[in-house]
């Protein structure tokens, strides 16, 4: 009776043991910092290669984006400090007028960020709507009739 | 004037709160009498809900009418929005959602007492009696009484904080409407509810857990009732959990259900410890060990679910700055802090009565299965709550802001995952006390061998991962099992009764459904467990621009890019693309991705088009497009096999839940405990009924306040 139990002690801690050594490896591993184009640069090469959060603004008119390779470069700002960003697929709709953007990827010497994920940021806080950017006049070649 | 009905009615919900806690801690705190106690618990608790049901009318009310005097509607309706989106825009926002959790609460404590209005009524003219009664009749008045607490802080938000019924003066004449990504898609009006079902739910276990530490009483028919009640939260969470990855599957535009965020998260943790209680009560229930850790499970269910709610709702997430805004982040977590300490308080002050008698005899045995169980629940929950708190934890103290990826929630819950698989097949199997080698290989030997079956067919298929492979193989193993248990019932059936084998089945559902509703939930979780593993092995991905007239081909299906178009809607502007699908060569039907641009959004919302097929889904959305003449247009296609089992997994744990808390007759009820009980008799040396066998070696758990109790009928529940 008592070996039972001695066995059964030694497996939940076993098992304990496993799953903290799981945690505590997986979130060393899987931490992605949040950084602005700031926070980037005073970091310098110490998060080259690492993964990262770039947080800013996109700068007006620097997206270039071409629809056939699908090859999309911008620059992020946050006033101070420009990232050039790199990535592969279609920017986000809307895309380019000072808009905020998250990019997922890394920071080498090349001073680019190879990005693998972009994200407009989304804001559940109600703003007017852009007075620029009117979708009836912007898709105005695309409306149809009836339907 | 909606305005003022309306925080009248939250006022009224508040004296009905109050009423219901006096009236239940007098019932269940005093040593005689009590009668007036239960009559105003009883009478507080349907007040309470009345009140509530009017507020939640008035509410409704102001939403249809447009009513923007009202402030929350002026923050979340506007007259463009459809009409089903603006009844549902109830809980698209902070004060709405409470408004809904104090009605959804009021419910519960309402459809609580009205289960005990047969046993109240036993107070009546007891006062008399020198000896007061039986402790147990003083246990549901004090659980209506925890309730009411309970009520009396979200009543009192609603009155203060976060009173969706301001007046706005002067009133706007059109508002914003609900936030773009809440109206988007009809499945926004299910899986809220069923969330808000599933979490207000588990205040009723944690009223009964506080209930039974004051107590200092936790008998059979307080845990199978407690249970119970738990079974009809979980599943509703449950749902709504599935219910939500559904919605983000049809909404959010990435091809996937889950993404291990953080308001995901928030609903996931509370799920775990209740599926730990629903687990370890049984061994409570056989064995009388485990007292403590399942009141402490009970508690801490309730705890997460506070802390959910205060994740998804207070902005923390989005800031840890965000939450000292307002005042509702710092009151949930003072209410969180105080329930914690107070329930700690209350576990240490009964400690000495909550004493467990018996202890594990055998590492194989169900007892230990459950607790291997529990431990790897309680495990990830800690991991899930580690990767969901550590960056608010890091942001608060050192000002860095870092995220805690999908890897990490993946690289946890795979391992624990196919454990927690592993002991689905095994603990059911598994005898109380201790196995013996030979039946364990008796029982073992054909479900082993399927599952090695279907491991071996999967790498046949083309699996090479080996967690999927794993995955395959003890789904075929969990599943053989469940088909073992109830062959052996059917057959157990027919030679005991003389039913028919489809009647007997049904049997096994009506007499048992405890237990065979059980392994109903299991078969659930196991073909979620295969949609999760297929689709993640066989998804294909391929985004590509078009112009009209061309095609690409992913999988066995074929796109061709037909045409962008755009259209004015009353309350967004939409652009699609319209798409000709082809499977195998066939056409299969136009499908239409869109883009829906809301005046209150600042980014269009890409809504994916979504052709389901039992075998596979095609998925496609509109990633960008020729703003200028439509010449082309940028589509992601996802080719996503087996995905619609996750949800009709969902489907089916629902309703093996419901077949597991569907009332039984008590005449039937004990029939059914009486035959059980014969059948041992007769046929004791058979395995299965050997199997069935409830507690032919020990008593039955001792059944305090035995004038309401049913005995008898879950004896050999699993």
């Amino acid at each position: 009776m008592k070996k039972n139990r001695l066995w059964m002690l030694a497996g939940l801690l076993a098992i304990g043991a496993a799953i903290t050594l799981l945690a505590a490896g997986g979130l060393s591993e899987n931490m992605v910092f949040f950084l602005t184009p700031t926070e980037l640069e005073a970091k310098g090469t110490e998060v080259y290669g690492a993964p990262l959060r770039l947080g800013g603004q996109v700068k007006p008119a620097s997206v270039q984006w071409d629809a056939e390779t699908r090859d999309l470069r911008f620059v992020i700002t946050d006033g101070a400090v420009e990232v050039t960003v790199r990535s592969t697929g279609a920017p986000p709709q809307m895309f380019g007028d000072g808009i905020g953007v998250v990019v997922e990827g890394t920071y080498g010497d090349d001073r680019v960020f190879r990005s693998t994920n972009v994200m407009v940021k989304h804001s559940n806080e109600y703003r007017p709507p852009d007075e620029n950017h009117d979708p009836r006049e912007a898709y105005k070649s695309l409306i149809v009739d009836g339907t | 004037m909606l305005s003022t009905l309306g925080y009248a009615s939250v006022i009224a919900a508040l004296l009905g709160a109050a009423i219901m806690t006096l009236g239940g801690f007098r019932a269940g705190l005093s040593r005689t009498g009590g009668e007036i106690g239960v009559t105003l618990a009883r009478r507080g608790s349907y007040f309470a809900f009345f009140a509530m049901t009017a507020g939640m009318v008035v509410m409704e009310a102001a939403l249809l009418t447009h009513d923007f005097s009202v402030e929350y509607v002026s923050r979340v309706g506007s007259l463009e929005t459809p009409t089903y989106y603006t009844a549902i825009s109830l809980w698209s926002s902070l004060d709405g959602s409470i408004l809904f959790w104090g009605w959804i609460l009021a419910g519960y404590g309402a459809l609580f007492a009205f289960t005990r209005r047969r046993e109240w009524s036993s107070f009546a003219g007891s006062r008399s009696t020198p000896s007061g009664l039986a402790p147990a009749l003083r246990m549901a008045p004090l659980i209506t009484a925890v309730m009411g607490v309970v009520a009396l802080f979200f009543f009192g938000l609603l009155a203060g904080p976060a009173n969706p019924f301001g007046l706005v003066s002067p009133a706007p004449t059109n508002g914003p409407g609900p936030n773009p990504l809440l109206q988007n898609h009809p499945l926004m009006g299910l899986h809220p509810p069923m969330l808000y079902l599933g979490f207000v739910g588990m205040t009723v276990p944690f009223a009964f857990a506080i209930a039974g530490l004051i107590q200092g009483n936790v008998e059979a028919r307080w845990l199978r009732d407690a249970r119970r009640w738990t079974i009809a939260a979980w599943a509703f969470l449950t749902m709504g959990i599935i219910g939500g990855g559904w919605w983000s599957y049809e909404v959010l535009g990435w091809g996937g259900a889950w993404a291990w965020d953080p308001v995901e998260n928030a609903s996931f943790l509370p799920w775990l410890t209740a599926t730990a209680f629903l687990h370890s009560a049984m061994v409570q229930e056989r064995r009388g060990m485990l007292k403590t850790w399942n009141l402490t499970l009970m508690i801490s269910t309730f705890l997460l679910v506070m802390l959910g709610t205060l994740l998804t709702r207070s902005g923390i997430i989005d800031s840890v700055h965000a939450f000292t805004e307002g005042l509702i982040g710092p009151l949930f977590l003072a209410f969180i802090g105080v329930v914690a300490v107070a329930s700690l308080a209350l576990i240490g002050w009964r400690a000495d009565r909550l004493h467990a008698p018996g202890q594990i005899e055998s590492p194989v045995s169900r007892e230990s299965a459950f607790i291997m169980n529990n431990l790897l629940l309680v495990g990830f929950t800690f991991t899930v709550l580690l990767g969901t708190m550590f960056p608010l934890v890091v942001e608060a103290i050192r000002g860095d802001r870092i995220s805690v990826g999908a890897p990490y929630f993946d690289m946890v819950a795979s391992p624990i995952g196919l454990a927690l698989l592993f002991l689905m097949g095994v603990g059911p199997l598994l005898p109380w006390r201790r196995a013996s080698g030979e039946k364990l290989k008796r029982d073992f030997r054909w479900p082993v061998a399927s599952g090695l079956a279907v491991a071996a067919a999967a790498v046949v298929l083309g699996m090479r991962a080996v967690y999927p492979i794993a995955t395959l193989g003890l789904a075929g193993f969990v599943l053989a099992t469940i088909v073992e248990e109830f062959a052996k019932g059917v057959a157990a059936r027919r030679r005991i009764a003389g039913r028919s084998a489809p009647a007997a089945l049904l049997d096994l559902f009506v007499r048992n459904g405890r237990r065979y509703g059980g392994y109903v939930v299991h078969t659930g979780v196991v073909v979620i467990a295969l949609a999760i593993s297929v689709s993640w092995t066989w998804k294909s991905e391929r985004e590509e621009t078009l112009r009209p007239g061309e095609r690409m081909a992913i999988g066995d299906y074929e796109v061709e890019f037909v045409e962008l178009w755009a259209r004015e809607e009353p309350q967004r502007f939409v652009v699609g693309a319209t798409f000709a699908a082809f499977r195998d060569g066939k056409p299969i039907g136009e499908q239409r991705p869109r883009m829906n641009i809301y005046p209150s959004g600042q980014q269009p919302i890409a809504t994916p088009a979504v052709r389901s097929s039992l075998t596979s889904d095609l998925y496609l959305t509109l990633m960008a497009f020729d703003a200028d003449g439509g010449r082309h247009a940028t589509v992601r296609a996802i080719v996503n096999p087996g995905i619609v089992w996750l949800w009709i997994g969902g489907m089916i744990i629902g309703l093996g839940a419901l077949i597991a808390i569907w009332p039984r007759p008590a005449g039937r009820v004990r029939a059914a405990g009486d035959e059980l009980l014969a059948s041992t008799a007769t046929a004791v040396s058979t395995p299965a009924a050997a199997r069935a066998r409830p507690g032919a070696d020990e008593p039955e758990p001792e059944l305090a306040g035995a004038s309401v109790s049913t005995p008898g009928g879950d004896a050999g529940s699993a």
